[in-house]
């Protein structure tokens, strides 16, 4: 009986709290994660920026999440149930979460929704993302100055706008160093999978790279170069204590300043629909420290100033001309890539000795 | 392929497959006596955690390599007692200690994901791997005891009425394919890739499975089907960082030149494979143990 | 030593009262240990399972939402027990149904700008159609070339998916689409009407429903389905009897892909209006722990897709509610299944306290 009476309290105190922090107390953001927080890549990195926007709204906010949510229609119901639970703001973290966001959206108007690397939007629904590129345009300098043999490795996931925009800007960056540099990609049509990353970082060391790049979500093409005795760099965090003497840098994903900022405008009332599109000006691309026992002082400055030049707009990752693998000119002389262009990026620029899965 | 890349392939397509023969020939010793055990990717998930977590607290791959093994006993113990005392059906308590594997590894993992660790070199397993095949093939075709497995999973009740213990005999089967599975398990925590990751196996259960039905029962048969699907694994990647291309004139050669046929080009090699030794009547009896899946119960 | 133990003693005829209180005794091992793991993980345990297994189908959503869940899970496992009960394991139900939703999607992209009544029943052919062809290749080289459907059926599930791959980040991408791996979305008659409004659950459990009432027609009353029990069971007395285990063979691997084709396009044609790369939550694998759970039987199937579902459901509102990982979700649906199948003994078997002769 008493059990049972223990059970009622709980329930009902537990319904009061839905409904009280609906008028007032702290608000409620609640997070869609495609993976576990602990994944040392695309989720570990959203999970960090939760906690710092916990620790920088202290109690104006709680926060929630649901992990491992897939990319189906599972997805509109682990968002209405955190729309339908109270909370103010929510975000989904991965790509195809957006006709599902929007169909909660829809139908839940008061609730603020903030959906990532997505192009859709509402009046309670805004998109963000990062300018990752950018990054990727500083490592694509590093491996033209640090490539003995000419050829980079890189380890692709899916062919979707973000990751071809990735090779290119790597591409162009390198070949400006070295234009004879020569890039091998293998798609292992997977962002999860340890032994087959490692298995594709060994087959292009094998075929005479001497640099791995990935852009999949574990630390193995790392620890693949490591072992191999060549170089690597990171994905989305940082990940030097897994291959000390292969890590040159790595592209980390900042989210925590983002995620403090909206959720302040919904505590203070003045959220609106944006399109967040932020890059290392804003600090959401951060470069992790350059490994100073393999690169050199002067390489190190190169590349710390062009940080610096992408960040006062001297420097664009796509700086015209850009001619396309069939001679195209896509870029002018004196221009940059717009971002419509680099949002649907779905080509290779000329020099790519390869071809895009189509 | 110059000589030293194929060196270097051969190396690739070494390590990569170990773990898949690990876990197939233990399988396969289960399947033998009867007995289809589908948890192979959960006890494969809980062998790797155990190891990886057990090496980051003690610091020894031995003791590390040995818990893992008693965690695969644990798994497939559990696995016997439903299927063997309970009679449940095999397919399903598979199926379900798969999904258990997978709860249970993510938990035991959790404060450990992205801990860094000396990864060990795979040769040595790699050698163990074929040591392990050839030592199965011995036992069951050599000697006594290996006659009794088989003969629990031809007709248990012959077995039964000849003296044999045909659930005790069933139950080592099942123990030895879950300790085989968490070494391969293992193997992928420790030395192939030496992280955890929530669900790092990614597969390679299904695959091991399939590979016992590929080898037809018999143990020498799993390396050969694992190296086919292996190899084909690795050449396919080896194509791509090439940029190999079919040329123009092979029709659909958008879509055979395209990453995603040279992603399933292992499972159709292996399929093709299987297609063309089963076809070969003759040499092939269909050789599935007769009692695969069927509960044994005394009083029948 | 012995005597101290009953002995097992096989039921002649399976218990009717233990149909019924096998799932009530799993239920009330379920809750013990529940109890007793929420306990130890600091969880406040009867708050936990009534997460678990109340608080997701108390409303009316939650309903609806535990059969937009059960409902492929359902109408795959009825067409697998086509191929169990015949002890054909395909296992492949996941490639059949992903062909099933190329295919019927398919025709509901070449549609795209159509609105025509005809375009869903189109798609829900099309569907069937794509699903039994996909099965079709194991059942032929099977009949043709003895090999093992167990691998075939496996294989061509990572082969269907890598297709889907291929033709969502190449010829069917969305033009307006930002090159993002999706298609177009299909009309609104391309689309399964809502029963309800504002509810997720469409005419596919209708379809469901009907299906299953027609199998279960099929098993219990029709010679084929005679003929697969049989053949299944002993195939010696199949072939003494004249059945021809060939037929059977396409038949049981095409009523199975057609009905997984269809929950393919259910799904797409359904909830998600689209195609892109992860379209099922592994429908086709739980199917047929579903299938195996609910004996091959349709009622029982019915019953497994709805106890397996409101498991997926409550670990979504234990993450929810409790912060508890997903990974203890599995973990707990792991014990209610291995409850349920081995609660599953007390039906078929009974221990009599009686010294052994």
């Amino acid at each position: 009986m008493i059990k049972l009476f223990k059970y009622f309290t709980i329930i009902i105190s537990f319904i009061g709290l839905t409904f009280s922090t609906a008028y007032a107390g702290p608000k409620k953001v609640g997070f869609i994660y495609i993976g576990p927080p602990g994944d040392h890549g695309w989720t570990y990195m959203h999970d960090v920026g939760r906690k710092h926007m916990e620790s920088q709204l202290g109690d104006a906010v709680t926060s929630t999440y649901i992990e491992g949510v897939p990319e189906n229609a599972d997805a509109v119901r682990a968002i209405r149930k955190l729309a339908s639970s109270g909370h103010d703001l929510i975000f989904t973290t991965s790509f195809n979460y957006m006709d599902q966001t929007l169909e909660v959206a829809n139908e839940f108007p008061n609730v603020m929704f903030e959906h990532a690397t997505g192009y859709k939007r509402a009046d309670n629904v805004s998109t963000y993302s990062a300018r990752f590129y950018e990054g990727r345009t500083i490592i694509g300098h590093i491996a033209g100055h640090m490539s003995k043999t000419g050829t980079v490795g890189y380890i692709a996931s899916f062919p979707i706008p973000e990751v071809v925009r990735g090779i290119n800007a790597f591409y162009l960056a390198a070949a400006k160093v070295n234009p004879d540099i020569k890039i091998k990609v293998i798609w292992a049509f997977t962002w999860y999978d340890p032994g087959k990353e490692a298995d594709a970082a060994n087959t292009l060391i094998n075929q005479g790279a001497d640099i791995i790049v990935q852009h999949t979500d574990t630390f193995a093409p790392c620890q693949a170069a490591e072992k191999a005795g060549v170089l690597a760099f990171g994905q989305a965090s940082n990940q030097e204590a897994f291959c000390p003497n292969a890590h040159l840098t790595a592209i980390e994903d900042i989210w925590g300043p983002y995620y403090a900022a909206r959720a302040q405008a919904v505590v203070d009332g003045t959220w609106s629909s944006t399109d967040t599109w932020h890059g290392m000006a804003e600090g959401m691309v951060v470069m992790s420290p350059y490994n100073s026992k393999l690169m050199s002082p002067e390489l190190i400055q190169e590349a710390i100033n062009m940080e610096i030049a992408i960040k006062d707009g001297t420097l664009h990752s796509f700086e015209g001309p850009i001619y396309n693998q069939a001679g195209e000119l896509v870029v002018p002389e004196g221009q940059n890539a717009d971002d419509g262009m680099l949002a649907g990026m779905g080509f290779y620029v000329q020099g790519i000795d390869d071809e895009l899965p189509q | 392929m110059n000589y030293l890349e194929l060196i270097g392939f051969i190396q690739i397509v070494l390590i990569a497959t170990t773990p898949v023969v690990f876990a197939g020939i233990g399988e396969l010793v289960t399947e033998k006596s009867g007995v289809l055990n589908l948890g192979v990717e959960g006890m494969m998930l809980v062998g790797a955690v155990t190891a990886f977590v057990t090496l980051v607290i003690t610091g020894s791959y031995v003791l590390a390599f040995l818990f893992s093994i008693l965690a695969g006993i644990f798994m497939s113990g559990l696995f016997a007692f439903l299927v063997l005392i309970l009679m449940s059906n095999q397919v399903a308590t598979g199926l379900s200690l798969t999904i258990f594997g997978i709860g249970l590894s993510s938990m035991i993992g959790k404060k450990y994901i992205g801990t860094p660790i000396d990864g060990l070199t795979p040769w040595y397993f790699v050698i163990l791997s074929f040591i392990i095949v050839f030592l199965v093939g011995y036992f069951f075709y050599k000697t006594k005891s290996g006659l009794i497995v088989r003969a629990v999973g031809e007709s248990h009740n012959s077995a039964h009425a000849l003296g044999y213990s045909v659930l005790k005999i069933r139950l080592l089967a099942i123990l030895f394919g879950g300790s085989m599975c968490a070494f391969a398990g293992s193997y992928i925590s420790i030395c192939y890739a030496p992280m955890w990751q929530e669900g790092m196996i990614a597969g390679r259960g299904w695959i091991a499975l399939a590979l016992v039905v590929f080898s037809t029962w018999k143990p020498s048969r799993i390396l050969i089907g694992a190296y086919i699907f292996g190899g084909t694994s690795i050449f396919q990647m080896h194509l791509q960082g090439k940029g190999f291309r079919f040329p123009d004139w092979v029709p659909f050669d958008n879509f055979f030149s395209s990453a995603p046929f040279f992603n399933m080009s292992p499972y159709l090699a292996t399929m093709i494979v299987l297609v063309i030794i089963s076809s070969n009547k003759l040499r092939i009896k269909l050789s599935a143990p007769a009692c695969l899946t069927m509960p044994f119960y005394k009083g029948s | 030593m012995t005597n101290l133990f009953p002995t097992i003693v096989s039921r002649a005829q399976s218990s009717n009262i233990m149909n019924i209180f096998v799932p009530i005794i799993a239920i009330i091992l379920t809750l013990i240990t529940g109890s007793i793991i929420f306990s130890l993980m600091g969880f406040n345990a009867l708050f936990a399972l009534h997460t678990f297994f109340i608080s997701p189908i108390s409303t009316t959503y939650g309903i609806s939402e535990l059969l937009v869940k059960a409902t492929p899970l359902a109408l795959i496992a009825t067409g697998l027990a086509f191929c169990f009960k015949n002890n054909i394991y395909n296992i492949g139900a996941e490639g059949q149904l992903t062909m099933g939703a190329i295919f019927g999607g398919g025709i509901g992209i070449f549609f795209h700008d159509t609105n025509s009544f005809w375009l869903l029943p189109l798609m829900i052919i099309g569907g069937a159609i794509g699903g039994s062809l996909w099965a079709m290749i194991p059942a032929l080289l099977k009949n043709k070339f003895n090999t093992n459907e167990i691998l075939t059926s496996l294989m061509l599930v990572y082969v269907a998916l890598l297709i889907l791959d291929f033709l969502v980040v190449g010829p069917w991408r969305d033009p307006d689409g930002y090159s993002f791996p999706k298609t177009r979305p299909f009309s609104d008659s391309g689309r399964m009407p809502l029963l309800f409004d504002g509810l997720r659950i469409h005419i596919g459990l209708i379809i469901t429903l009907i299906l299953i009432i027609i199998s279960w027609f099929v098993f219990a009353k029709t010679i084929f389905g005679f003929q697969l029990k049989v053949s299944g069971f002993s195939p010696i007395a199949a072939r003494y009897a004249g059945f021809n285990q060939k037929i059977l063979i396409y038949l049981a691997f095409g009523i199975c892909g057609a009905f997984a084709g269809i929950a393919g396009l259910a799904e797409v044609s359904g909830p998600i209006g689209l195609i892109y790369r992860d379209i099922s939550p592994n429908y086709g694998f739980t199917a047929i722990i579903v299938a195996f759970l609910g004996r091959l039987h349709p009622l029982g199937i019915i019953f497994a897709s709805l106890v397996i579902a409101l498991t997926y459901l409550g670990a979504e509102d234990a993450q929810l509610f409790m912060q508890i990982p997903a990974a203890v979700g599995f973990l707990f649906q792991g014990l209610v299944l291995f409850y349920l199948l081995g609660a599953d003994f007390l039906v078929k078997y009974k221990f009599e306290f009686k010294k052994s002769k």
